[in-house]
This record gives C-alpha cells, sequence and structure tokens, in this order.
C-alpha cells in the first residue's frame, strides 16, 4: 500500500455513489473528473475563486456527530447519518472532505439553477444573432441544459454600453456581461496589471477600465477567451467568422522559446483566429497577444510563392535541381535556423555532414516579460542543440559567417529563412552564389541566386523543443500554397541529389527512427506519432552550461549557472 | 406455353363505316371546350399566381423603415443542405443613423441558384425574418457567374415584407428612455 497514493485520495458520495477522488480539490473539479457536469460561470481553475456567480450550487451533507460526545449518530439501520445543509452550497468554493455527500441532480439543485439562469438573463439582450461567442457560449450552453426554457420577464430591459474599447485589442459588450469577474481576476493575479474594475450597484454593475488607464498588456485578449458569455470581444476576430464554421487544430506557437500550446481554427484552408489550449505545465490556458497574430504571415504580401532561378520564376523541382547544380564540389555554408522544427535541423545536420560544410546559427532575441515572452525570440533553439546542428549557444550576429565570406572558405551558402543583413553581414560581400529556403521575401531573398519557397509552421507538420527542454510536436493545420512543399521535402531532395549513396526517406516516421536511435541522444526511443498532446520532458542536462537567456518566467526557472552567467 | 388464340374482328355496321357519328362526338367535345373558362396562359406574357405558401427564389427583405434586417449570423449558410449561401459578414458603423443598435450586417451575400434546392431550411432557420423563398420561380442566365444571386440582386428580389417586430425601434426606445438608474 502506498502511503502516497493512499493520503492524497478520498472517497466522497457523489449523487449516492462512492467515489476517489484526490484530496484538496473543491467540488465543481471532483465531480468532473467522475463525468457529472456542476455548471459555473465564475470559477476558473487556474484563477482564485470568487464564488460570485452562484451557478455551481449543489447540496452539500457530511456524516453526523454528536456534538457533546463526538460519536457518530446512526439511523435505525446502523449506518451513520448525513447531516444535510438545509441550502444549497457553492461546488467551487467548497473542497472535499472524507465521506462528504453531494448531491447534484435534486430538486433544490435544479431549482437554484434555474433560478440563477433566470436572473442571469433578465438583463441579458438575447444577441446570440450577431454574437461572436455564440456557438461556445456557457450562457446559451447552460441556458439549454439548465434553464427553465421560457422567459416570465416582461420589464424593460437595462440597456448598457454596446461597444467600449476596451484597449487596442478588446471590445466590451457591457450589456452581455454576466458580472463572473473572471477578466478582472487574470488581469490582477497572471498579468499583474490591474485595469479593470466594476462600477456602479445591483443590476447597473457595469465592467469598466480604471480611469486613464486601458486594457493594452500583452495579454488582454485572454480575458476574451475567459469571458463565459460574449461581453469581451476581439477586436480582430469580431464579426469576422462564426465558430461552428472553424475546425480547430492543436499546434504550437512560435513567437518564443515559451511555446505556449494553441488551437488554430480555419475555415475551407484560411486561418481566422489563434486560441491559447491547455498544457498545465506549459502556458497554463494563456498566450500572449503577439503570439495570435502569427496567422497573418500566411497570408502577408511579402510570401515567397513561387521558386525561382535568377529572378526567373521556375517550378519547384527544375528549382531544386538547379540548387544541387550549383551545390555540388563546392565548399558550401549553411545558416540554420531556431525556427525550424527539429526534424529539418536534423536533416539540415545531416546535409551537412554529407557535403562537409561549414554551419552557422543565429539567434533571435528581445524582452523577456516573465510570463509568456521569453526572451530567446525563437521556437527552437534547443532543437538545434538537441539534433546536434549546433553545440554552441548561438548570438544574433554571425561574425564567423562574414570571416569566411571574406576570406573566400566558401564558396555556396544555404540559408534558411535568416536575413543576413540583420546578422552583421554586409550583402555586398556576399558574391557566392545562394540558396534561400524561407518563406518570405527578406533582403537576403533578393539576392539569393536560388530561391525556393517553404510552408509555415501552420502549413506543415513537425516538432519544437521548448525552453523547458519540452518536446511540443505541431499538426498541419491548413494547406500551403499551390505548388509549395514541406521544407523536409526540400531538404531530403537536396541531400538525395548531393549524394549518390543517399537514400533519405522525407516521412516523418523514418526521420524519427533515425534520430531517436541514439542511445545518448535525449530523444531516444520517442516515435512522432505517439508524442502526447502536452509534449515530452527532454533531459537537457547536458546542455546546462549554456548561456540560456530565458528570465524565470510561468513554469520556468532558469538554471542556477545560467543565472549567474 | 399458352396456346395463341386468333380472335375474328367483327365486321362494320354502316353507321361505322361512314364516321359520321364519331365525328359528331369529336365536335361536340370541341364545340363544348370553346364555351368553357380557359385554362392555358400565355406564358411567359401572361403568369399563374402563385399560391402563398409556394417556395421560390430565396430572397433577402427589408423591414417596413426600409432598413437591412439580416445581421450575417451566418445560420443560414450553416443550415443550408446544398452549400448554396455564402456570407461575408461586416460590421455596421457607430455612427450610421437608425441601425446603430445593431452593429453587424453582411458585407456580401451570396445565393448560388444552380445550388440552391429550394428547401426552405434558410428561411426557417432565420432568427431576424430576413430571408423568405418568394413567388419568383424562374431563373436563367447565360452564365454559370449571372446563376448567384448577390446582395442588391438578393434585396431587388426581396423588396419589404411587413414586420410586426420592430426590434430596432424598440432597442431605441429602450436605450432613450431606459430603467431608471
Amino acid at each position: 500500500m502506498s502511503t502516497n497514493g493512499k493520503s492524497s485520495m478520498v472517497t466522497i458520495n457523489l449523487d449516492g455513489n462512492d467515489v476517489e477522488v484526490p484530496a484538496g480539490i473543491n467540488l465543481v473539479e471532483a465531480a468532473g473528473i467522475h463525468g457529472t457536469e456542476v455548471p459555473h460561470y465564475c470559477y476558473h481553475p487556474q484563477l482564485s475563486v470568487a464564488g460570485n456567480c452562484r451557478m455551481c450550487l449543489v447540496e452539500m451533507g457530511t456524516p453526523m456527530r454528536d456534538r457533546a460526545t463526538g460519536e457518530a449518530v446512526l439511523d435505525e439501520n446502523g449506518v451513520q447519518k448525513i447531516g444535510w445543509i438545509p441550502k444549497p452550497i457553492i461546488g467551487c468554493g467548497t473542497n472535499v472532505s472524507p465521506g462528504m455527500h453531494i448531491k447534484t441532480k435534486s430538486p433544490m439543485v435544479t431549482d437554484s439553477r434555474e433560478g440563477i439562469m433566470e436572473f442571469l438573463l433578465v438583463n441579458h439582450p438575447l444577441d446570440c444573432p450577431i454574437c461572436d461567442q455564440a456557438g461556445e457560449c456557457r450562457l446559451q450552453e447552460f441556458a439549454t441544459d439548465y434553464g427553465r426554457g421560457y422567459s416570465r420577464y416582461v420589464e424593460r430591459k437595462n440597456v448598457k454600453p454596446k461597444r467600449t474599447k476596451l484597449g487596442p485589442r478588446v471590445t466590451l459588450d457591457d450589456e452581455r456581461c454576466i458580472l463572473c469577474s473572471r477578466c478582472i481576476r487574470f488581469c490582477q493575479e497572471v498579468v499583474d496589471d490591474d485595469v479593470l474594475g466594476f462600477v456602479d450597484r445591483g443590476s447597473f454593475s457595469t465592467l469598466t477600465c480604471f480611469p486613464g488607464k486601458e486594457l493594452s498588456n500583452n495579454y488582454s485578449l485572454n480575458t476574451v477567451d475567459l469571458c463565459p458569455v460574449g461581453a469581451l470581444t476581439s477586436t480582430d476576430f469580431r464579426f469576422k467568422m462564426r465558430v461552428w464554421f472553424l475546425k480547430e487544430s492543436p499546434s504550437v506557437c512560435t513567437e518564443s522559446s515559451a511555446g505556449s500550446n494553441i488551437l488554430v481554427s480555419s475555415r475551407e484552408g484560411e486561418i481566422h483566429r489563434i486560441t491559447p489550449r491547455r498544457n498545465d505545465s506549459v502556458n497554463d490556458s494563456w498566450m500572449t497577444d503577439s503570439g495570435r497574430e502569427l496567422y497573418k504571415q500566411v497570408k502577408s504580401d511579402n510570401r515567397l510563392l513561387s521558386a525561382s532561378v535568377s529572378g526567373n520564376s521556375l517550378n519547384l523541382s527544375e528549382a531544386i535541381s538547379s540548387a544541387i547544380d550549383l551545390l555540388k564540389g563546392k565548399n558550401v555554408g549553411i545558416v540554420g535556423s531556431c525556427r525550424s522544427s527539429v526534424e529539418e535541423q536534423y536533416l539540415l545536420n545531416k546535409l551537412s555532414k554529407n557535403l562537409k560544410a561549414k554551419k552557422f546559427l543565429r539567434g533571435h532575441f528581445g524582452d523577456d516579460d516573465g510570463i509568456l515572452l521569453s526572451a530567446d525570440r525563437s521556437p527552437n533553439l534547443r532543437g538545434n542543440l538537441v539534433t546536434g546542428f549546433s553545440n554552441k549557444y548561438p548570438s544574433d550576429v554571425l561574425p564567423e559567417l562574414a570571416q569566411a565570406l571574406e576570406k573566400k572558405q566558401i564558396d555556396a551558402l544555404i540559408v534558411v529563412g535568416e536575413e543576413l543583413s540583420e546578422s552583421g553581414v554586409d550583402l555586398d560581400d556576399v558574391n557566392i552564389p545562394v540558396i534561400f529556403l524561407g518563406t518570405h521575401q527578406n533582403k537576403t531573398s533578393e539576392l539569393s541566386t536560388v530561391v525556393i519557397p517553404t510552408l509555415t509552421s501552420f502549413e506543415k507538420s513537425g516538432s519544437f523543443i521548448n525552453r523547458n527542454f519540452r518536446l511540443q510536436s505541431f499538426k498541419q493545420s491548413v494547406p500551403g500554397p499551390a505548388g509549395l512543399l514541406p521544407d523536409l521535402h526540400i531538404i531530403v531532395s537536396l541531400i538525395n541529389g548531393l549524394s549518390e549513396d543517399a537514400d533519405q526517406s522525407s516521412d516523418l516516421a523514418s526521420i524519427w527512427k533515425q534520430m531517436s536511435k541514439s542511445t545518448t541522444n535525449p530523444l531516444h526511443g520517442i516515435v512522432y506519432s505517439k508524442i502526447p498532446g502536452d509534449g515530452i520532458q527532454l533531459d537537457g542536462a547536458k546542455w546546462d552550461s549554456l548561456p540560456f537567456v530565458e528570465k524565470k518566467a510561468l513554469h520556468f526557472s532558469p538554471l542556477k549557472q545560467t543565472q549567474s552567467a | 406455353m399458352a396456346k395463341t388464340v386468333v380472335l375474328q374482328r367483327k365486321p362494320l355496321s354502316l353507321s361505322e363505316r361512314t364516321y359520321l357519328p364519331q365525328i359528331v362526338t369529336g365536335l361536340k367535345t370541341t364545340f363544348s371546350n370553346m364555351f368553357k373558362e380557359k385554362v392555358t396562359l400565355q406564358y411567359p406574357e401572361e403568369k399563374p399566381s402563385i399560391p402563398k405558401n409556394f417556395r421560390g427564389v430565396p430572397t433577402l427583405v427589408k423591414d417596413p423603415n426600409g432598413r437591412e434586417k439580416c445581421v450575417s449570423c451566418q445560420l443560414c449558410e450553416f443550415v443550408c443542405p446544398p452549400k448554396a449561401i455564402r456570407i461575408t459578414p461586416g460590421s455596421v458603423p457607430e455612427d450610421e443613423e437608425d441601425r446603430e443598435h445593431v452593429e453587424k450586417a453582411p458585407q456580401e451575400f451570396e445565393i448560388n441558384m444552380l445550388r440552391c434546392i429550394y428547401c426552405g431550411y434558410c428561411q426557417e432557420v432565420c432568427p431576424e425574418e430576413a430571408i423568405f423563398l418568394q413567388d419568383e420561380y424562374s431563373t436563367s442566365g447565360y452564365s454559370r457567374e449571372e446563376m448567384i444571386n448577390n446582395k442588391a440582386k438578393l434585396y431587388e428580389l426581396g423588396g419589404t415584407l411587413p414586420d410586426q417586430h420592430y426590434k430596432w425601434d424598440k432597442k431605441k426606445i429602450a436605450e432613450e428612455e431606459g430603467n431608471a438608474h
């Protein structure tokens, strides 16, 4: 008998059945574990308990004991009596205790829910046809599941401001607000930017920003996700698409090494919004506002859509074969990328081994906000370490490349997505053929001899390793532009075209078979299709001595060595 | 196998051989119809009257104040079995008179009449009573593009239907008079 497992579980009685639940959790969670929904608005597992919506009312009782003696009070059958509390209690604010009895389906509970729903709908504008929340609205769902089904209210409803701009990205429709205060608690507790509050009383209570402040922090759009109704809406997504048309696919945010888990919502191959996906060991239920805008790169004006050789548009296979001709027998340099997936970095490393090429790697850095925007602004810097493309920590300039160009040590260059002029390389010095693999135009792609367009992370599958050395896979969400192939196929064609005995497959499963072979590599034994939705924690102890730039943040604390470094 | 029996035809009588009784019977029918009420219509110049519950071409209608009723909730697009409807949602500017309470209206509304099966689900599902299958039943065009009715065409076909809700007027009154604070 494991004492640990035993002590952390308690037995409660849920609707007449004895069930085991972890000790210390509240009744909403406890019932949820066993498939019983306790409806709630204000409660959120990652915020403090406010207990103000009263939707989660349940009946509760505890085994009865005599007050004087402390002895168990038994009924005629010799079973301990249950002392039921005469009024319902809130499930979110009550924690489980051994022997506790809960009723979630009794007439009193049903009545309470109907009453609460009726009060919530008294001043609700019933805007559903124009409300962006329709389809994922808790008020709609609970009105259907637990409401009375008809309205007794004949008086005139309250009118409140309809399109208040709370900040640059959030629009508030006050009439729809049910005063759950999730957004207020989120700003206070997660972002530490206390800007929201209620003013006025009773049915006139209104959510508003404090005078002179606005909801402009980089996490403001999380309040839109948190809002159980359509009160807080995203200005960007407002009136763009109804949620029931959207296909949601899990992915990973590429903004920084935090690697927030996301859901990409698309309709017919067009992405309409990005929302966070819950992962309690990475990003809880949050993500940055700036990360949500990354989908715009898919349809941006400077996207590379066709392959070209010396400025002439060609099809992809012709461009790849001219790249192979250019690279044959040359001293090649390869500029890798911290934005490529693990698999691409592995293959690029293989290509560089086959060509005996010089490898260069550049990092992208910014300010750390201590939550989910880390100082390392690339999703997969650690992938380069794990796949062996690089063994030192990259800086944001490439002096070695400038030197190699000056000394004419290389006479052909492969660049993956990077902008050389930003990495301390004078583009006038680049007098050798450059093969550019990337998604968007930049100065380097303009001077490149061969430009091979590639796909964004929304259009391909792969994996990233985040700041915690957590391996997270992402799957294709939308199809790429016509005629383009994933980066993997392009690197594989270069590998197979440049060495006669190479027989590399571009299939993810077989690439992973090769990558996970070595027992000394942290990727040992991992099968791509078996990577769980919340990722796999890798052992990154080998690289502890590197000067990682990330600061202490949500679910991340830097190692001691790097703090002192 | 059944045995084939050859029947003997009866010889024709005198009256049958003259054909006169048959001609007279035929002419009687012809003349009696000449004086009855006409049942044929001079289509397309003349058109039949369409019953009230007829499901013709889907159209968009305006309310009695000439305001657009559709708020682009896209339920019709969702429910449409042959996926004939395509809506691009848009917002109503805040300063627009009469419509400031509605906020949302379609930017573009297309119904592909080559796809439409006249099932009437769109009319049934519409929460704003903005789409109706009316009495227009004959559509033709020279190209596929011509068979896609856009928003302007849909409003032209739809016209105005009497509306008992006055939803926006009610909202306006509520805002102006409101509950005492």
